[in-house]
């Protein structure tokens, strides 16, 4: 399908599940998490501020680089890895098609 | 009065601009408001996270710094009179013998009011706590997520974790309080301010403090008050740190707080509201802004604009239960202290 791609995100049971993504309608992952009704609290609305909706990159797709904003977000986030990253800065587009996720653990 | 108690129309929990906003149609019927906020100056998220972002969806600005807007929302609220309480936390709510109600701050203020607006947006602003099993059960007994009274840890032994400014700057303060003073990293590089890098690398290469980068704190030990901590480095293993105080510094997360539990209805740290005029499943209590939810609901300020406006008819109803609320248009009737 034109503008859809094929994302697979592990929830914290670890069940792994794929999601169709619209790659036209602006949308990060927080926001498609949301939308398919998964566990991400996305509390500060995509603004990098919360953590909640930090998840951590299993495949090898090429992402945007994270900004200084993310970074010091994850800097003061917990259960942090080289692989960690926040769904509300990563822009779905085609070339995520495949993209594998797994949410990380929530912490206060 | 006592001067720690205070009456007034409407208590309006949160100055974010929603908050701000209530004010202005609450005085067009002469509703007195106090507002509460937990943060020191009015304008909520607005003006501690993004006061220079641009917002592009407040009707008639094209675009309108949000620092400005609050700055716009307390000029066009001044004709109104609102208290303020800044720095205060709505700890609890009551219901008084006349039926009103009365709020209670953590530092001791008294508000009482007929009717409650909560506006609390994200909730309330608290420290991130690390993820450890029993850090409970030592908070006050050896882990200070705050540094209020830097005394305290004079001649102590001190252990501080995060990375980012508020741990570099303590940790050069109390290099000079405590007796031993460790910094714990996750990783190797710091996001604080060069110079407070620089200084904090100087302190522990002169031996005055400890520097352990690339680890974390994975357990609290101590029979009532703390005594020490596992910490586990990348690439050593694990081992245990002897201190009298743990500060983890993490940064602020918003969190609904103690409106969890007022007894109003929760769905997913949001106030639900019906959508008549916003109120919750509590009489004179309503929620208006990011903190309530509704089918539909979207997070915006404008929603809470249209929010807090159809709220202050109920409001009015209440505070004045035999008068009628003629509806006017500010374009007919003015507003009084506001240049025409």
């Amino acid at each position: 399908m034109d503008n859809t791609i094929i994302i697979s995100i592990t929830d914290r049971e670890g069940n792994e599940k794929q999601y169709e993504a619209p790659t036209d309608m602006n949308m990060n992952v927080m926001e498609l998490c949301k939308s398919y009704e998964l566990p991400v609290e996305g509390t500060c609305g995509g603004m990098a501020l919360c953590a909640s909706c930090h998840v951590y990159v299993l495949s090898e797709h090429e992402l945007n680089e994270p900004s200084e904003d993310e970074l010091a977000m994850l800097d003061s986030a917990f259960f942090v890895k080289d692989n960690s990253r926040l769904g509300c800065q990563i822009r779905l587009k085609d070339s995520l098609d495949g993209l594998r996720l797994a949410l990380a653990p929530v912490s206060g | 009065m006592h001067q720690d108690q205070a009456e007034t129309d409407i208590i309006i929990i949160g100055a974010g601009p929603v908050g701000l906003f209530a004010v202005f149609e609450a005085g067009l019927p002469k509703l007195r408001c106090h507002l509460i906020d937990v943060l020191p100056q009015a304008g909520g998220q607005l003006t501690e996270i993004y006061p220079k972002k641009p917002i592009y969806d407040i009707p008639g600005y094209p675009s309108v710094l949000a620092g400005d807007l609050v700055q716009n929302l307390l000029q066009q609220i001044a004709p109104f009179k609102p208290e303020f309480s800044l720095g205060h936390r709505a700890e609890s709510v009551a219901k008084c013998e006349d039926g009103r109600w009365k709020v209670i701050t953590d530092r001791g203020l008294e508000l009482v009011a007929p009717v409650i607006f909560i506006a609390g947006g994200l909730g309330c602003f608290e420290p991130r706590k690390p993820p450890l099993e029993n850090i409970g059960q030592y908070e006050d007994k050896g882990i200070e997520y705050f540094v209020r009274d830097p005394e305290i840890f004079r001649n102590k032994r001190v252990v501080i974790a995060g990375g980012g400014d508020s741990a570099l700057d303590w940790t050069i303060y109390l290099a000079e309080v405590a007796s031993e003073l460790v910094l714990i990293h996750r990783r190797t590089e710091f996001r604080g301010a060069l110079d407070s890098v620089e200084k904090v690398q100087h302190l522990a290469a002169s031996g005055r403090i400890r520097l352990v980068t690339n680890a974390q704190v994975t357990g609290l030990h101590g029979d009532g008050h703390l005594d020490g901590l596992d910490v586990l480095h990348d690439t050593d293993g694990s081992f245990r740190i002897d201190t009298d105080y743990f500060v983890p510094l993490f940064g602020l997360t918003p969190k609904l707080g103690p409106i969890g539990d007022w007894g109003l209805g929760v769905d997913s740290n949001a106030v639900r509201v019906n959508t008549f005029d916003y109120a919750t499943d509590v009489p004179g209590i309503f929620a208006i802004g990011d903190i309530n939810t509704y089918p539909g609901k979207l997070k915006l300020i404008l929603c809470g604009f249209h929010e807090a406006t159809l709220a202050c008819q109920s409001a009015f109803k209440i505070v004045h239960p035999d008068k009628k609320l003629s509806f006017k248009y500010t374009t007919v009737t003015g507003i009084e202290g506001m240049p025409s």
